[in-house]
């Protein structure tokens, strides 16, 4: 039932005249590229102003392998039987919580910057988070610069790891198994790693990077889940060394329609082994990858700019490689404002084997439209995507690949990765930061030199003239003072320095 | 008999208007709370998410993100210009309502209404949505179908079941009144010469609704890095509001609480009410069928009863239907593309309470606009705090 879900406008489409895509003579010359010679692929990460310098570093570096910023001044160790967020609440930023092999039953949030959680192993014994089918997510962070290694996270509902809108992360060496709907999702952050971690029976994606910017996706593996590692709705994202395997499909890179960020653009799936992704589908009803065929090794669909180099994909019954577009997926929303189609695919050099030996009766039916007999199928496109191209064609058992182009290049040796060094925190102005507060909160109750809900500014003048500091102390902890006015609430969350400026602010108003 | 008590009084109010000046109402020279008056005389909106960065700068994202652009710059003169047009019963057909009417201050700037109600005494159609954080909005009505809010604004003046005018006759009213000929002289001085035109009476709206700006609940405190602003309770409940298995912050995504996107999620409509198609209609999509915007959670304590159509009357109901399972409220005989992260999370009553609990931290009403106490054409402007008569007879 659900294998057929993604495909099922497409029989009408074939029954509608096939011809249309297909219909291009599907024999041409053989032209044989090198694909350790030749150019290289110039990506599609154009950097500007500040970061020129990093992207161009960036490529020619041989790797990059740290974008979380400033070193650690602080270590705390928390052990077996504590609790890691206690930890976390007291850490100042900058600091590493080391966390004892042992077992924890908690959420772990994470909400200011430049904290590391690092689990220590001890010969094989890991910090254990077991939510115990109770506890939702095992890490939700959203301040920039944070790490997590070397944790097992098993039992949870929702995700191992989530990241909401955190830049400068990396997520490494973790285990993460039977933990809900995703076991690591980064989403709304910039620059980050996900590297070295093993994470299985994943009823969503094992990996999915959502709505994120320049992240890098290396050396995990990831096994017996929905999907294997998904991008959606990133730009400049490198998929490289994962070994991926029993998956219902293996890769994959969307754009899912209906998110406030629409597009999926430049991402480089390479050097993964993709192999017997054939694990029935047991996604949630109505979710995306629900309507993901068993046994696809890589899934494109309205992504652009995918290139596809030196995987080994092989033995997946349905398609080595699905290019597509939103028109084809029946069971997903629309959205006026994205591109539906995968534009420029790029398929280079792959080893592609075994694949395609039990089709679901859709692609069955391209393959015989385009009179290829239907025993085996590499890589199969089914919806337009203008500008794709390929080397080396004539390896592979194709479909709908008519109109692609040679490549005018053969590898991405020249691209090692789209990490950015690590932005540092941007510096805020004191001064800047005590007028925004005055506009932002004082200003509600107090106007220059009329009555509002407090007293008018002109009164808070004359009463700290020449003693900024005085009124600073005043705000955060007020006291009653005109018995006309309702009490002042207490502004003790301003640091002391945001407060100095804030009154100073106040002393200067003239109007 | 009610109805009856409307029109006379409405009458009342419209023959009184004629005579009327009203030589003491001027125009703020200062720009609202929250807002800079530049060297070029115009108002820019400060708030402390100005020192954050958001991803693609689409303003969605986690605690330390920037909101999305917004719009600002408008003079003291055309905000103010635009709060008196918006407590004017003038605007409407019979001087009966006022945009304040539905956009209410002491309802979180709805009406606490299921649905909203016409000159007419008719049924709008759909909830009146809260016009807090608006300048920061790209699209406006349920159904998306406006994409600006002088856009938006002709959809309230001249439909039959809302305000009841028409152009010709706002346009005429504002130029016989010789208070608004001299304030729109005053706010738009490059066009001093002419007449009130429609084009300005949008933009003086816009204006207003630009300046009502909620930025500093509990919950805004927190993340500004004030950590014992939310309640052990309150961030347990933010814990689940943005866990993956509630789900909520993915749709109603901080800081504005929406990703201003178009949602299918199966709300029921009210016994008896008819199916309400949304945004199929805007965009002609049927897979968009049943889908409305995502509306802002910010101040949503204040704003009962929920949905589209006003189905719950309690916050808590609204939570609750999230936890009901995917479609359960999905008319039988209808096929609806619903939403993928409309699921079945389970969620025990504990954990939806404590989501209620982190709602209420979203609450900050510092910046309510204050009513004027007297309108240029010299109706009772509509203030809720003071109960007008007009209101009175129709409850």
């Amino acid at each position: 039932m659900k294998k057929g879900l993604l495909f099922g406008l497409l029989a009408a489409a074939v029954a509608f005249g096939a011809g249309a895509y297909f219909g291009r003579s599907t024999k041409q010359d053989v032209v044989i590229s090198s694909s350790t010679s030749g150019a290289s692929y110039g990506g599609g990460f154009k950097a500007e102003g500040d970061n020129a310098q990093a992207s161009k570093t960036a490529a020619t570096s041989d790797v990059l392998r740290s974008v979380a910023g400033p070193a650690p001044t602080n270590v705390v160790m928390v052990k077996d039987g504590e609790s890691i967020q206690a930890a976390v609440k007291a850490a100042p930023a900058g600091t590493i919580i080391r966390v004892m092999p042992g077992t924890y039953h908690e959420t772990v949030y994470i909400d200011k910057d430049d904290i590391r959680i690092i689990g220590v192993i001890e010969e094989g014994r890991r910090a254990v988070l077991d939510g115990q089918k109770k506890l939702n997510d095992a890490i939700l962070y959203s301040g920039n610069n944070f790490v997590v290694e070397n944790l097992e996270i098993r039992g949870y509902k929702g995700n191992g790891v989530m990241g909401q809108a955190g830049n400068n992360f990396e997520i490494r060496n973790n285990i993460i198994t039977d933990s809900g709907v995703y076991g690591i999702f980064p989403q709304l952050g910039q620059n980050g790693i996900v590297e070295y971690n093993i994470v299985s029976g994943i009823a969503d994606a094992a990996i999915y990077i959502g709505m994120s910017d320049n992240i890098h996706v290396a050396h995990n593996e990831v096994f017996d889940s929905v999907a294997g590692i998904e991008v959606e709705n990133c730009r400049h994202v490198i998929v490289e060394h994962n070994y991926v395997h029993n998956n219902t499909g293996g890769l994959l890179a969307f754009v899912t329609p209906g998110l406030p960020i629409k597009t999926t653009v430049d991402v480089i799936f390479r050097n993964n082994f993709v192999v017997g992704n054939n694990h029935v589908n047991f996604g949630a009803p109505g979710s995306t990858v629900s309507g993901i065929p068993a046994g696809t090794g890589m899934l494109v669909m309205a992504a652009d700019d995918v290139v596809i180099e030196g995987n080994i994909v092989s033995d997946h019954k349905t398609a080595g490689i699905i290019i597509t577009d939103h028109a084809h997926a029946q069971n997903i929303t629309a959205d006026p404002e994205s591109d539906p189609n995968s534009d420029r695919v790029k398929i280079l050099d792959n080893v592609m084997l075994k694949n395609g030996y039990d089709m679901i009766p859709e692609v069955r039916a391209v393959l015989l439209s385009e009179a290829k007999g239907g025993g085996a199928i590499d890589i199969v496109r089914v919806g337009p995507s203008p500008g794709s191209c390929i080397i080396n064609r004539h390896q592979y058992v194709t479909a709908g690949l008519g109109d692609f182009a040679d490549c005018d290049f053969t590898n991405t040796a020249g691209i090692s990765t789209y990490l950015l060094p690590s932005v540092p925190p941007r510096k805020i102005d004191p001064a800047d930061r005590g007028k925004v507060a005055y506009l932002g909160i004082c200003s509600g109750c107090h106007i220059y030199n009329g009555r509002m809900i407090g007293p008018p500014v002109q009164v808070i003048q004359a009463l700290y003239l020449d003693n900024p500091q005085g009124l600073a102390d005043y705000i955060a902890k007020p006291v009653k003072k005109r018995s006309d006015y309702p009490e002042m609430p207490p502004q003790d969350y301003l640091d002391p320095q945001t407060r100095i400026e804030l009154a100073k602010n106040m002393h200067d108003l003239n109007n | 008999m009610r109805r009856l008590v409307v029109l006379l009084l409405a009458v009342a109010c419209v023959s009184g208007t004629r005579a009327s000046t009203q030589p003491d109402i001027t125009l703020n020279q200062r720009c609202p709370p929250g807002f800079e008056k530049t060297a070029a005389g115009v108002c820019e909106l400060r708030t402390l998410y100005q020192f954050y960065d958001s991803l693609e700068n689409r303003g969605v994202g986690g605690t330390r993100t920037a909101l999305p652009p917004h719009r600002d710059g408008f003079t003291p003169q055309q905000i103010d210009l635009g709060r008196y047009l918006f407590f004017d019963p003038l605007l409407s057909g019979d001087g009966s309502l006022s945009c304040a009417s539905c956009h209410r201050p002491d309802k979180g700037l709805a009406d606490g209404r299921s649905r909203s109600i016409g000159i007419h005494g008719e049924d709008a159609g759909r909830a009146a949505p809260t016009l807090w954080n608006v300048a920061f909005l790209q699209r406006f009505f349920w159904d998306a179908r406006a994409n600006s809010l002088e856009a938006q604004a002709a959809g309230p003046l001249y439909s039959p079941r809302e305000m009841g005018n028409d152009p010709a006759r706002l346009i005429a009213s504002l130029n016989r009144n010789a208070t608004y000929r001299r304030l729109f002289r005053e706010a738009f001085p490059r066009e001093a010469t002419g007449p009130v035109t429609e084009r300005q009476v949008y933009a003086a709206l816009a204006a207003f609704q630009t300046s009502l700006i909620s930025l500093n609940s509990r919950y805004d405190r927190y993340v500004h890095g004030y950590a014992a602003a939310l309640s052990p309770r309150e961030i347990e409940g933010l814990n689940v509001f943005r866990s993956f298995v509630a789900r909520c912050s993915e749709c109603h995504t901080p800081p504005l609480f929406t990703n201003e996107q178009i949602a299918v999620i199966g709300a029921p409509e009210p016994p008896g009410r008819p199916f309400d198609v949304g945004a199929e209609a805007t965009f002609g999509s049927p897979k968009l069928k049943g889908g409305f915007k995502v509306p802002t959670l910010r101040n949503v304590t204040r704003t009962a009863p929920y949905m589209h159509s006003g189905a719950f009357a309690q916050l808590h109901d609204a939570v609750e239907f999230y936890n009901k399972g995917r479609g359960h409220a999905v008319p039988k005989d209808m096929h609806l593309y619903l939403h993928w992260h409309i699921t079945d999370p389970q969620l025990t009553a504990a954990e939806i309470d404590r989501v209620v609990d982190f709602l209420g931290a979203l609450t900050d009403e510092a910046f309510t606009p204050a009513p004027p106490a007297r309108v240029p054409s010299g109706l009772t402007p509509i203030d809720h705090s003071n109960r007008t008569a007009a209101v009175s007879a129709r409850k």
